[in-house]
């Protein structure tokens, strides 16, 4: 029985997340707002909605406990601000991020491109042998609403890139960590099959 | 690449059912909002626009509990309109599941609401519908905007597009961009109903002076005029409603006929 938890960072709606994850086979999903019991889970996913500084306050006391839950392997899956929040730092905010992941967040180049980035893009897969990536086809196509982009510094972290005014890493993974910039709940049978690929890593993490 | 463009069906919902109507003449029911999200979200739709066109109080809690069931079902991002008035209004339909809120009247009357929404939602989450008439009356003051060649200015209207507010509909579009709208719906009453196609002169002039994504609504009767709009203008996303109901014409279908037409879409 597949367990997941969805951190609520109190900034509106999780209800698509919650049904997307329960349709794509996890059992149970739970809205926590501590990561306090965290080891009853099997997963827990960050989602995408909120603005920087306001999710980070609300998860600063967890931090050191979300640090460990990924040097365990517990799998993670942050959508969104939820994987924006887990590098160093964002031009949304000015508190420090979780540090989770080297590299910082930067606004979209408003001078080239309409900002936010509304709607559906294509992936371009880099990284063959991802797991959240497992039969997704190259090209396909995903939902994006962001003003964000992440700069990881590591490039081996990213799984997928998309076009928009320029290459942007939109799709991260190590090991059981896995980001996304679009929204794999609002992205149609592709990111039904992106969330069923995740809730499978969580049940062999089980 | 750049984005694909968007193919957004549009449905009225009255007492949670949804209705085709031309301009509140026979209205006639189209189905079950659920069901036909269900069904335009497999076939490809690339969002949805629920409008709720009764909006009466016992109305809320209807689309309240349809909201909710909609986000049961699909996994594409919807729109919910049509009498959000207030920050409490808006805050009811996103959190039982919707992914964005489009306001009208109520962004005329109290512009901070597109703001307040901004802040606690993020701008994603805000879209303003803006109604646009053409205004043959005396506008000295508009000229800077709608050209002076023109003998009329594009004027917005509200309450369902029978009053108008001798706003230009160019500078009200740029305003809403400052205060917060994270897309326009643009709605052209002079194309609206016509099935004669988009009106490409208003989408181009608002598309040229806003930094924000415009989705085009009013006039389309065929796959045709969406490539009319699409080619002639910046446009992000159609609405389009009666072309879908009944089955006249499938989510699919527009999407091959606009491909080769070497239009970008989600296929």
């Amino acid at each position: 029985m597949t367990r997941i938890a969805i951190f609520d960072f109190g900034a509106g709606n999780l209800f698509s997340l919650h049904q997307s994850l329960h349709r794509n086979g996890a059992q149970t999903v739970d809205i926590i707002r501590t990561l306090d019991g965290l080891e009853k889970y099997d997963g827990l996913v960050l989602p995408g909605v909120g603005n920087f500084d306001s999710a980070i306050s609300s998860m600063q006391k967890d931090a050191v406990m979300l640090n460990t839950a990924v040097n365990d392997g517990l799998p993670i899956l942050g959508i969104c601000l939820g994987l924006e929040m887990l590098f160093n730092k964002s031009e949304e905010g000015i508190l420090d991020g979780l540090k989770v992941l080297e590299g910082e967040v930067l606004m979209l180049p408003r001078k080239r491109v309409k900002v936010p980035h509304m709607g559906w893009n294509n992936l371009r897969i880099v990284m063959t042998d991802s797991n959240l990536l497992k039969g997704i086809p190259q090209d396909s196509w995903v939902y994006f609403v962001h003003s964000y982009h992440i700069e990881p510094n590591d490039e081996k972290l990213v799984a997928a890139t998309t076009d928009y005014g320029s290459k942007l890493p939109v799709v991260v993974e190590r090991s059981n960590l896995f980001g996304t910039q679009f929204h794999p709940e609002k992205s149609g049978k592709i990111g039904a099959q992106i969330m069923k690929n995740f809730v499978n890593v969580c049940e062999k993490n089980e | 690449m750049p984005l694909s463009k968007r193919i957004i069906p549009c449905l009225d919902v009255d007492n949670g059912r949804v209705v085709k109507g031309v301009k509140f003449r026979g209205v006639k029911d189209a189905g079950d909002p659920v069901e036909l999200a269900k069904k335009y979200s497999d076939q490809g739709a690339d969002e949805l626009v629920f409008l709720d066109i009764t909006a009466s109080k016992q109305d809320r809690e209807i689309m309240k509990s349809m909201v909710k069931k909609v986000a049961s079902v699909i996994d594409i991002p919807f729109t919910v309109g049509g009498g959000i008035k207030t920050l409490a209004d808006a805050r009811e339909i996103l959190l039982n599941g919707a992914d964005k809120v489009s306001i009208n009247t109520a962004s005329v009357k109290n512009p901070e609401l597109v703001t307040e929404l901004m802040k606690i939602f993020g701008r994603q989450c805000v879209v303003v519908a803006i109604d646009v008439k053409r205004n043959y009356g005396i506008h000295d003051k508009h000229n800077a905007t709608s050209g002076p060649d023109k003998d009329y200015y594009f004027e917005v209207m509200i309450y369902g597009g029978s009053k108008g507010t001798g706003i230009d509909a160019i500078q009200w579009a740029k305003k809403v961009e400052e205060l917060g709208a994270g897309e326009i719906l643009l709605t052209s009453i002079d194309a609206d109903g016509t099935k004669n196609g988009y009106d490409i002169e208003l989408t181009n002039t608002i598309c040229n002076n806003v930094r924000i994504p415009v989705i085009a609504s009013g006039g389309c009767g065929s796959t045709e005029h969406m490539v009319e709009v699409f080619n002639k203008t910046d446009v992000d996303a159609v609405l389009a409603a009666s072309i879908f109901h009944y089955d006249k014409l499938t989510l699919e279908k527009v999407k091959i006929n606009l491909a080769r037409k070497g239009i970008q879409t989600r296929l």
